[in-house]
């Protein structure tokens, strides 16, 4: 079933039921090192992705490490 | 060309929350002309504390991680761009999550023009993280009653600027950094404004216990031999303080003796 997510700020539909489902629909493998997750405002450590589900509405920022001063 | 790093000084670590670090230096990792020159520049400046910041990664898929990128630095997320308590907590607990570390380099922005901390989220963002378990290291203004405060929060070192960051007008205020270095319990790192090493020197001699800098590195003509001057500008600095210099004078004190002057 299709619903409508806030992906780092863009509004867009997916049919991930989780946020692994998310990652994998987006292209991040789950091993990837670095990425950090938030649900909503929370962060949602690498161990909840698989059972963490996603709904309409929700908001999801995907992160990683850039160069920063 | 090789650039033989400053030699660290293991007698004089710098220390932060218990953490004994060799390198008084801290480097930025932005805006380098690519990243070998970043790698040679951070190896140059003897860097052991390198920042980075937390971003959405692009929607087009997932690239190199500055992680394995950095291996073997000391990584110090920040939260520049936000300006927000708000914002900069749960960028600080994400890059906490991305980067398994509770150290965090804290900024939050009040003003895009000046990139002035915003005082009253800072401190709110700062009392919220240290509460929260992390090692906070936040960016402030050159104000002692400012960094009071954040140290009163929790705050494991304060980091104030020497001047507006990217400005190069080295350190602005010398009186107020030297009284912040005086007054503050926990480590003083000036960060922000540094434009060549006679700046870093500066600031080392003023009493800071380190210097974060990256656009005077980065943006260098040649960012790997600025990075080795600005490691041998810490250390000259630091030097410097330990040794304590003499009072400045308003006239002449001759250095050779008075006495047997030819004709005297």
């Amino acid at each position: 079933m299709s619903q409508t997510l806030t992906i780092n700020g863009q509004s867009r539909a997916s049919t991930a039921a989780t946020v692994a489902a998310l990652l994998a629909e987006e292209g991040v493998p789950l091993d990837a090192k670095g990425v950090a997750v938030a649900l909503n405002g929370a962060v949602v450590r690498k161990m909840e992705w698989n059972a963490t589900a996603l709904a309409s509405g929700d908001t999801v920022e995907i992160v990683k490490p850039f160069s920063g001063g | 060309m090789q650039m033989i790093p400053p030699k660290a000084d293991a007698a004089d670590a710098m220390e932060i929350a218990g953490v004994r670090f060799g390198s008084r230096l801290m480097l930025g990792t932005a805006g380098y002309p690519n990243r070998q020159v970043m790698l040679d520049a951070l190896d140059a400046g003897g860097a052991e504390i390198v920042t980075v910041s937390i971003r959405r990664i692009s929607l087009e898929g997932y690239a190199e991680s500055m992680t394995d990128v950095l291996k073997g630095k000391h990584l110090l997320p920040n939260t520049s761009g936000c300006a927000t308590a708000k914002d900069a907590v749960l960028t600080a607990q994400l890059a906490r999550e991305a980067l398994e570390t509770n150290w965090v380099k804290l900024e939050v922005i009040g003003d895009r023009d000046t990139l002035y901390p915003d005082v009253e989220e800072l401190l709110r963002a700062a009392e919220e993280l240290v509460r929260d378990g992390f090692i906070v290291l936040p960016y402030a203004n050159d104000d002692p009653v400012t960094c009071r405060k954040l140290v009163d929060v929790g705050c494991a070192a304060v980091m104030p600027m020497g001047s507006f960051i990217g400005s190069g007008l080295g350190v602005a205020n010398p009186a107020a950094m030297a009284r912040i270095v005086a007054d503050s319990p926990v480590p003083v790192i000036c960060d922000a404004g540094i434009g060549t090493a006679s700046d870093a020197a500066v600031a080392m001699e003023l009493g800071c216990s380190g210097v974060l800098l990256n656009t005077a590195v980065a943006k260098a003509l040649d960012p790997v031999r600025m990075a080795r001057a600005m490691g041998l500008a810490v250390e000259a600095g630091r030097a410097a303080h330990l040794a304590g210099r003499i009072p400045k004078l308003a006239r002449a004190e001759p250095s050779s003796p008075q006495l047997g002057l030819i004709g005297g």
